[in-house]
């Protein structure tokens, strides 16, 4: 992708993110549940409610407290969060590191499933290990993430208690708030057995999340392989005498691969949309968790920057996919798609 | 094709089952990964809640009941609450008024700390009561401390001028933001300081805080109070109730709560020590005063023909308590003698002189929540149930418990509504009081004929004539069916062998009421 696009693209997503700013404030507001309202003690007076609302800055109209929100946006200030106290960028910050450790895990497992079983199902075509393999996929794709995330509690939580169903890292272990990334920044350190303890934690939820994922993929991955095993080049290479392993995996996989990215990275901004629920249910403290916390507390300004950091993902998230995928492809290279 | 795909196929069916079969050999030979809780010194609870911010007087956290047993780990209130919900000496070792009720007077522990060394002084009580007050800081409960004014510290006493009287005042020092916090580090580190390191005067300081993850806490040497048995405690936050039992069930934390009714039968069963003790909770259902239930012998026939011990038998596992009043049996103003009969024939014929009857059915809607308390859209399903044999269809609404605060403070729920009412301190005036006073933001049944028997009750300074006021207004309000009063709630509480935790009618599970068996 040309600098010239980037930077076009870039400039279309501002006023995408004006547009989710906009909806979800005036959602918040609209929607019942008003904060105060939880916060009101028995015996207050409407004087006190009053007070309380003023506290909070939820006093004036909607269209004036937009305003106020925007300006102070502008200025790099997103509030502060009505449940935590505390500058909900820096809440962000303390807790996207752990959301995007876990997504990353999760899609390398949803990765490699996904491909294996693309692969293996593609090469076992028509024989019953492909139908059971694609059926697997089908029954594991229509399996909601947080029912897996349900059944692992069960399986490795209960029934083989081989694996954390709660939290990040085994509190005996003592945690170095860093940049966050405490994974990459352990493994950077050689301190393996955090990074152990954190991948144990991580296992349980990467798979509630990944699984769903990977058969989607390999269902794609398989689609493309087959139409790619009857092109012409993957006959002029049988024909040439190279081995079926190298055919499948040279000559097939490499021209396959480009749909099933271009839906990976869709299915990351998804995967990364599932954590909200994955993340309540296995204690993990990441963004995904304080969503929720958000929602149940109506906590406007953390609910407002945590669908705002999510709509970026999202947006980041395809434009490094669009620019992978053109790198990728010689031939869409020099498109001005 | 098809024997080019043959010929991949037995090549990696060979390398797919050779790898799966390592994969399983190395998985079974990992055995356990985890590390379970420890048998030593350390106690670890899977508790239901998260902790979201450490001062315990602003924001939502402070009016949060479920919290307070977190906050009452490592700060301490002005008093302190026993298992029955009486008083008792926390910072604060003596409390008082004088004659004419416009002052009070307390006196300071001598020789209480904080947890960074410093003595805790008669100034930190001031000065917490004088923030408090402070309607500017943003305390929610400014309608109990911001009657109290010229607040004086003198060596171990303070003495302060209360503007109007409040006959629970001291109840609230034992409450939601009664916390004595510390002055001099607070306005060292201020704010966002204080979140990152409390310091308090309570049994546990904090040496770890993960928020949304966990905490851990380490016993303070130099706490005023009995030394906690464990040494070291690790409060794991595990909102989700699976995860709990869990954790609880593969041994990872010693202790945790607030676990579904039926699993609490079955952990019980495989050996697992567990307490299921009333506190102060109760289930009720709302009634506003718009129709149909501006009827008398509507909502008395409403009233008579739920059959309360059958929900809380059956469908509640006998975890909670019928109930006829707002008053639970540990409340000050509980009177036994005032009764709500379920008595299904009385309750028809009160239906038929309304107008009413199974060919002829009233119909409104109910709201209620789901799975913000145990069982509450069962008991309700049940509730519907048991009115529709009386000539009733209700329509069940479903709700966030966010619009039920919305709603109620608007005054505009439906007819009927189901919700919980906690009185952690026991007070007719923090249960019937709030949620049948026509002036409170709670109260949903708003007239007259109540309002003249709460309202001398407010200011009443003789405590006999204050308790005896309001179980006359509970026994008019049953009388009339002005709310349907269904049960108290019971806590559960799970532990493994060897460690027991003593139930605390507020509901506060604490490590530092947790003891070796």
């Amino acid at each position: 992708m040309s600098p010239q696009l980037l930077f076009k693209r870039l400039l279309l997503a501002l006023p995408t993110l004006f547009g989710v700013g906009l909806v979800v404030f005036i959602l918040m507001r609209v929607v019942p549940g008003d904060p105060i309202a939880m916060m009101i003690p028995p015996g207050a007076s409407p004087q006190d409610i009053a007070t309380l609302r003023a506290h909070y800055g939820l006093d004036h109209s909607i269209a004036v407290q937009f305003g106020i929100w925007v300006k102070e946006v502008l200025h790099g200030n997103f509030g502060t969060s009505i449940t935590f106290r505390q500058d909900v960028l820096d809440l962000i910050g303390e807790r996207l590191p752990a959301t995007l450790e876990l997504g990353i895990v999760a899609m390398l497992l949803a990765c490699v499933l996904g491909g294996i079983v693309g692969v293996l199902s593609s090469a076992w075509h028509g024989g019953a290990l492909a139908g059971l393999l694609d059926g697997g996929a089908a029954l594991v794709q229509s399996i909601p993430d947080f029912l897996w995330g349900l059944v692992f509690i069960l399986v490795f939580g209960v029934l083989l208690p081989w694996l954390p169903v709660s939290g990040r890292l085994d509190p005996a272990l003592s945690q170095d708030a860093g940049t966050g990334f405490i994974l990459l920044s352990n493994v950077a350190r050689g301190r393996w057995d955090i990074v152990g303890s954190l991948l144990s934690h991580m296992v349980a939820p990467a798979l509630a999340l990944g699984l769903p994922v990977s058969a989607m993929l390999a269902r794609v991955l398989k689609a493309s392989m087959q139409e790619a095993l009857g092109s012409d080049y993957v006959m002029l290479a049988r024909l040439k005498g190279l081995s079926g392993t190298r055919v499948l995996l040279r000559e097939a996989l490499p021209n396959a691969i480009t749909p099933t990215l271009s839906l990976s990275a869709v299915q990351f901004a998804f995967l990364l949309g599932g954590t909200v629920l994955i993340e309540r249910l296995f204690s993990y403290p990441g963004i995904g968790s304080l969503a929720i916390t958000a929602v149940i507390g109506r906590d406007l300004p953390l609910i407002q920057a945590v669908v705002l950091t999510f709509a970026v993902l999202f947006i980041s998230i395809n434009l490094a996919v669009d620019t992978l995928v053109v790198a990728l492809n010689p031939r869409l290279r020099g498109s001005k798609a | 094709m098809t024997n080019f795909n043959a010929h991949l196929s037995d090549v990696q069916r060979r390398a797919f089952l050779k790898s799966t079969g390592l994969t399983l050999a190395a998985l079974g030979a990992s055995g356990p990964l985890q590390v379970l809780a420890q048998t030593s010194n350390t106690l670890t609870i899977a508790y239901n809640v998260d902790l979201p911010s450490w001062d315990p007087t602003v924001g939502p956290s402070a009016v949060n009941p479920t919290i307070q047993a977190l906050y009452k780990s490592v700060l301490s209130q002005f008093i302190d609450q026993n298992a029955d919900l009486s008083l008792k000496p926390d910072v604060l070792t003596q409390w008082g008024w004088n004659a004419d009720r416009s002052k009070i007077s307390m006196t300071v522990r001598k020789g209480a700390k904080w947890h960074d060394g410093s003595a805790l002084t008669a100034e930190d009580v001031a000065w917490s009561l004088r923030r408090a007050a402070d309607p500017a800081t943003g305390n929610p409960i400014q309608f109990v401390w911001g009657k109290i004014t010229n607040i004086k510290a003198e060596g171990d006493k303070v003495t302060a001028d209360v503007k109007e009287f409040e006959p629970s005042l001291f109840k609230w020092m034992a409450f939601l933001t009664g916390y004595v916090m510390p002055k001099a580090y607070y306005e060292k580190v201020g704010k966002e300081g204080f979140e990152k390191k409390p310091v308090g005067s309570g049994p546990y300081m904090v040496e770890e805080f993960v928020s949304g993850s966990h905490m851990k806490l380490k016993a303070f040497r130099d706490y005023f109070g009995p030394k906690p048995v464990f040494e070291s405690v690790i409060i794991k936050f595990v909102t989700d109730p699976s995860a709990r039992v869990a954790e609880i069930e593969s041994g990872r934390s010693d202790m945790t709560m607030e676990i579904p009714l039926e699993e609490f039968d079955r952990l019980k069963s495989k050996g697992l020590g567990g307490t299921n003790a009333p506190v102060s909770d109760i289930g009720m259902i709302f009634l506003t005063n718009v129709e149909p239930m501006l009827n008398a012998n509507v909502r008395k026939a409403l009233a008579m023909s739920i059959n309360k011990k059958a929900l809380t038998d059956k469908l509640m596992r006998g975890a909670a308590l019928p109930i006829d009043t707002l008053q639970a049996n540990t409340y000050e103003a509980f009177d036994p003698s005032t009764k709500v009969p379920y008595d299904l024939a009385k309750a028809k014929a009160l239906m038929e002189q309304a107008g009413y009857s199974k060919d002829k059915p009233l119909k409104f809607k109910v709201q209620t929540t789901r799975g913000f308390k145990p069982k509450d859209f069962e008991v309700m399903q049940a509730v519907v149930g048991m009115w529709k044999t009386i000539g009733v269809e209700a329509e069940l609404e479903v709700y966030e418990v966010a619009k039920h605060y919305e709603l109620r403070s608007q005054h505009k729920l439906a007819p009927a509504a189901f919700y919980n009412w906690g009185n952690a301190i026991g007070d007719p005036s923090t249960s019937t009081g709030f949620a049948m006073f026509s002036m409170s933001p709670h109260s949903a049944w708003k007239t007259k004929d109540v309002d003249d028997l709460i309202g001398p009750l407010w200011g009443e300074k003789d405590e006999a004539k204050r308790i005896a006021g309001y179980k006359k207004a509970d026994k008019y309000i049953a009388d009339n069916a002005y709310v349907i009063p269904l049960f108290q709630y019971k806590q559960t509480v799970m532990f493994r062998k060897g460690i027991k935790a003593a139930p605390h009618g507020a509901g506060f599970v604490q490590p530092q009421s947790v003891t070796r068996a």
